[in-house]
């Protein structure tokens, strides 16, 4: 009994150290999303090529696609691009440029350069469609299944690991659903 | 004159802090609302700043929308909800009371509670430990016949 009492301190010290650990081991810039489960927000936005069309995401109902926030200002979108880039090469599903709070001409100029892996760009320069969606952290990719709903947010830049182990079978996964 | 001075250029310190942009408010009410708003709303860029202390873009944009939002009529309930809708309770400075924040609304009663435990449990520890030593009437008096003749032996001496 008194042997007991006498762990009580390292056991305390040990699930302090344990919190602490776990609280360093979370990124607290990794905000969870409260639109995770929710329809994604209707909008109209023209298109980057061809700005006299629109686009909506009525138009993708009945598919799973991904909504790929992006700029050409932003540092984290030059470290994903290749691997969208490589996304895009698999045929797997399409990814919608959503440009945000950028110049036509300045993304213009990152596509040619740097390869477009998107089906098509919309544009959002004032940021206004961004807000609805909670854009806080350029570039953040979001996954919506077949009924419109956002099934998933993934904040900062995809990797190849964050592809091949999480995000290709969650998109399998949300393509198998009806 | 130099006291007028002096609150001159405080008051201008006061104008300097109450908000980035110049706002047209067309009543002091809705003015006093904005700035409660903006000082209790987080910016998700910068995370351990209101909207209030942000230079950032985002910032900016939150409080564009706030003062519009005012504007419209919308209450301080509507516009909270209206940004926990779209960035989450991690807005507010103060987390709403929901079965995830239990702990954190929670946590400061139960540890306190844990603490009035352990001190009830230590003072009547220490109180039995004193009870113990205090003497019995017969030994009472036997000190006390003991000490008597101890004073008298020295006086003797004396």
């Amino acid at each position: 009994m008194l042997k007991l009492k006498f762990l009580i301190p390292l056991i305390a010290f040990v699930l302090l150290v344990g919190l602490l650990f776990f609280g360093l081991s979370n990124d607290p810039r990794r905000v969870p999303s409260p639109l995770v489960g929710k329809p994604a927000p209707q909008f109209i936005l023209p298109r980057l090529q061809e700005p006299a069309v629109t686009f909506s995401p009525e138009q993708l109902k009945g598919k799973v696609w991904l909504l790929n926030v992006w700029a050409s200002w932003c540092r984290g979108c030059r470290v994903e691009h290749p691997v969208l880039n490589e996304l895009a090469k698999q045929k797997l599903v399409d990814i919608i440029g959503f440009d945000y709070k950028d110049t036509n001409q300045q993304a213009k100029a990152w596509l040619e350069q740097l390869g477009n892996p998107y089906r098509l760009v919309v544009t959002d320069q004032q940021g206004k469609v961004g807000f609805d969606y909670g854009v806080y952290g350029v570039p953040e990719t979001f996954f919506i299944d077949k009924k419109g709903i956002i099934r998933y947010k993934h904040i900062g830049p995809i990797g190849y690991k964050d592809l091949t182990e999480k995000l290709i079978p969650l998109i399998k996964k949300l393509q198998a659903e009806n | 004159m130099r006291t007028l001075i002096v609150i001159f250029l405080f008051l201008q310190l006061n104008l300097a802090f109450s908000g980035i942009e110049y706002r047209k408010f067309e009543s002091a009410e809705l003015e006093a609302r904005y700035n409660v708003l903006i000082d209790e709303l987080r910016c998700l860029v910068c995370q351990n700043q209101n909207l209030k202390g942000s230079n950032s873009d985002l910032a900016k944009d939150m409080r564009d929308k706030i003062y519009q939002l005012i504007i419209e009529g919308k209450t301080d309930r509507q516009i909270k909800s209206y940004m926990v809708d779209r960035y989450g309770d991690f807005v507010l400075y103060k987390p709403p009371f929901k079965s995830i924040t239990l702990f954190l609304w929670l946590g400061p009663l139960l540890f306190f509670i844990i603490a009035l435990i352990v001190i009830i449990r230590v003072v009547k520890q220490r109180s039995r430990v004193d009870s113990v030593e205090t003497l019995t009437e017969e030994e009472h008096q036997r000190a006390q016949q003991l000490l008597q003749a101890a004073q008298q032996e020295k006086d003797n001496k004396a």
